[in-house]
């Protein structure tokens, strides 16, 4: 049963059953709700609040899930198709589970000259990473490469979740490390 | 100021003057620093002498393109019944390139008044600062600045008290490089996809959610309040050369030197003196042996055109360049140019939306050869088969992300053609050939 609240959209029911029977609740109840409610009432559309929905998404349940995007596709009138073209093509969605720490190094030239290199190279080795963007057997970290952070003068830049770390240098990682919880 | 280093005597801070100063990034520090006066002054003036006194000034776009701002603002016809969009080019993502993110984290007040200002002079009720998702600072900042303004009635229904409505919102990006393209953008706040738009129809007649739209570089709007405020001439006087670039730059600068930081200069600075003077030169013991001096989308500089170069719009393109964003990239002597380029080659490869064969296939096969030669398996004929990919990548696409992957690689290949063909005449038989032999 799908209610029709003062919104304006439909409000799924609390939790359903996906179509492989896992157990899906959903995120935009609650102050999520509301968050995208205000949202929704700075765009002359709906479908202009995809983005920063699906940022609430990720931030609710660390990724966002196909089931997820069912759910955003559902709020905002669009078809899932629709969304999942909009999020792969967007760098920064995880359409996967990521460790708990979530390491980005940027490589791109500028930063490739002062040595990021090195700087990724130490990253998989201090949190036991077998490659880029393989989660390390614990679960703690997935390091990836990423393009151009647009810090270039501190090399080189990474981050850490939300955390933007400048002039990070080989060095620097085992600290950087120890102090996340 | 050369953020993170002390002023230089030489440089003229507009922009830059607070930047590591944490105080003006309240709006109380911010007013009490003369904010939100140019955005009171402009609020009692005519929309249509706003954009004349911004056309005087000679402004032009600080992202790339040097569009004249007052022009493009003039293209809007304030009360032609639709509703009207100002949106601000937040998404910097081009490499060498970090002002934006300066000015954001440091005077967020300044870009949330020049912001302001041009929307009330085009007629826009409604600015979307639409800012790269990396750029977490930069978002923290602007968003408690926006929300700062609103609670002081800077912003809102009646901003300044004055009956006008001003709403601004903060868009968070998703990680694209494509989305700093203006319809790009566009389509991305829609929330679509970021593939750039065929134009015309250009942003003032069908914009965002297809409406007339202004959008304008962060550096560009935030140099709005000080020209409404100490008038035209002065601001056109800023300038050393060419008088069709007036004003200052906001320069980024990284790469193989000794202090690289934010630097801002008055229009036509010696690009010699700016860069051995004001950037400390070299690292010790190395040489400087190239320069991208606009972003990494501008054509490589050999040391002998930079250092002969002036800093503005006719400058850098009389000297085989752009002035492009002002991101400097310094190369040095311990660096292979060939890497470099392939490096920069795979960036592009990455950020192709895909949208056009050209630019798709092209900065695919362009990474491909060009990490072939430098991994020491190339042939001459490759060096023949980049130019030409390059050429056929070269304005015949939708957006420029095609010709930007092309032109670094087209000058890198003209100007330091012997460090590819070292590469290639020390070549390796292909591990793969090895093994087939």
């Amino acid at each position: 049963m799908k209610q029709v609240p003062a919104a304006g959209y439909p409000v799924p029911e609390v939790a359903s059953h996906n179509s492989s029977g896992q157990l899906y609740v959903p995120v935009f109840t609650g102050t999520s709700r509301e968050e995208l409610d205000t949202l929704l009432g700075r765009y002359p559309t709906k479908m202009a609040a995809l983005l920063p929905a699906l940022w609430i998404v990720q931030r609710e349940r660390g990724w966002v899930s196909d089931d997820a995007m069912a759910e955003v596709a559902d709020v905002l009138e669009l078809t899932p198709a629709y969304v999942k073209g909009v999020v792969t093509f967007y760098t920064m969605y995880h359409q996967h589970p990521v460790g708990k720490y979530f390491i980005q190094v940027c490589t791109t030239s500028p930063c490739g000259i002062c040595g990021a290199d090195d700087v990724v190279r130490a990253f998989l080795q201090h949190t036991r990473s077998s490659d880029l963007g393989v989660t390390s057997a614990d679960g703690r970290y997935t390091v990836i490469e990423v393009e151009c952070l647009g810090a270039c003068g501190f090399p080189t830049p990474v981050m850490i979740n939300e955390e933007f770390i400048e002039s990070v240098t080989p060095g620097k990682v085992p600290d950087l490390l120890a102090r996340l919880p | 100021m050369g953020y993170p280093h002390p002023l230089h005597e030489r440089e003229t801070p507009l922009l830059s003057r607070y930047f590591g100063d944490p105080e003006a990034r309240s709006l109380d520090g911010w007013k009490s620093r003369g904010g939100y006066k140019g955005l009171e002054q402009a609020l009692g003036m005519a929309q249509a002498d706003i954009t004349n006194v911004v056309k005087d000034s000679g402004l032009r776009g600080r992202g790339g393109a040097g569009f004249p701002t007052g022009l493009k603002w003039s293209f809007m016809k304030p009360g032609d019944g639709k509703p009207h969009y100002l949106c601000c080019n937040a998404d910097e993502s081009e490499p060498g390139t970090f002002k934006d993110r300066e000015v954001m984290r440091w005077t967020p007040h300044a870009l949330v008044e020049g912001c302001a200002i041009a929307a009330y002079a085009i007629g826009a009720e409604t600015t979307y600062i639409y800012i790269r998702g990396e750029f977490t600072e930069p978002l923290l900042w602007m968003n408690r600045a926006v929300e700062e303004a609103y609670a002081d009635g800077i912003l809102g229904a009646n901003a300044m008290g004055t009956g006008k409505r001003i709403d601004m919102h903060v868009h968070k990006g998703a990680g694209a490089y494509i989305c700093g393209e203006e319809t790009a953008l566009m389509e991305s706040l829609e929330g679509r996809r970021g593939n750039p738009r065929i134009k015309p129809p250009f942003p003032a007649v069908s914009g965002v959610f297809g409406m007339p739209t202004t959008i304008n570089n962060v550096e560009t709007l935030a140099a709005v309040p000080q020209i409404l405020l100490q008038g035209a001439d002065w601001y056109k006087k800023m300038s050393l050369s060419n008088p069709k670039s007036t004003g200052t730059k906001l320069y980024s600068v990284c790469g193989n030197v000794k202090k690289p930081g934010t630097y801002e200069v008055v229009m036509g600075f010696p690009f010699k003196d700016f860069l051995y003077d004001l950037c400390g030169g070299p690292l010790d013991g190395r040489k400087f042996k190239a320069v991208i001096p606009g972003g990494a989308s501008v054509p490589i500089q050999t040391m002998a055109e930079a250092e002969a170069t002036l800093m503005d719009y006719e400058g850098f393109v009389a000297q085989g360049t752009m002035l492009g964003s002002g991101g400097v990239i310094v190369i040095d002597d311990a660096q292979s140019m060939v890497r470099v380029i392939a490096r920069i080659a795979r960036f592009f490869a990455h950020e192709s939306c895909a949208q056009c064969t050209q630019c798709r296939e092209g900065t695919a096969w362009t990474t491909k050869i060009l990490e072939r030669i430098r991994d020491g398996h190339g042939t001459m004929e490759d060096l023949d088969t980049l130019i030409e990919i390059g050429e056929n990548m070269t304005g015949t696409t939708i957006c420029v992300l095609s010709d930007s992957c092309a032109v670094p690689v087209i000058s890198g290949i003209k100007k330091f053609r012997s460090e590819f063909e070292s590469l290639i005449q020390g070549r390796r038989v292909h591990p793969v050939l090895e093994a087939v032999a």
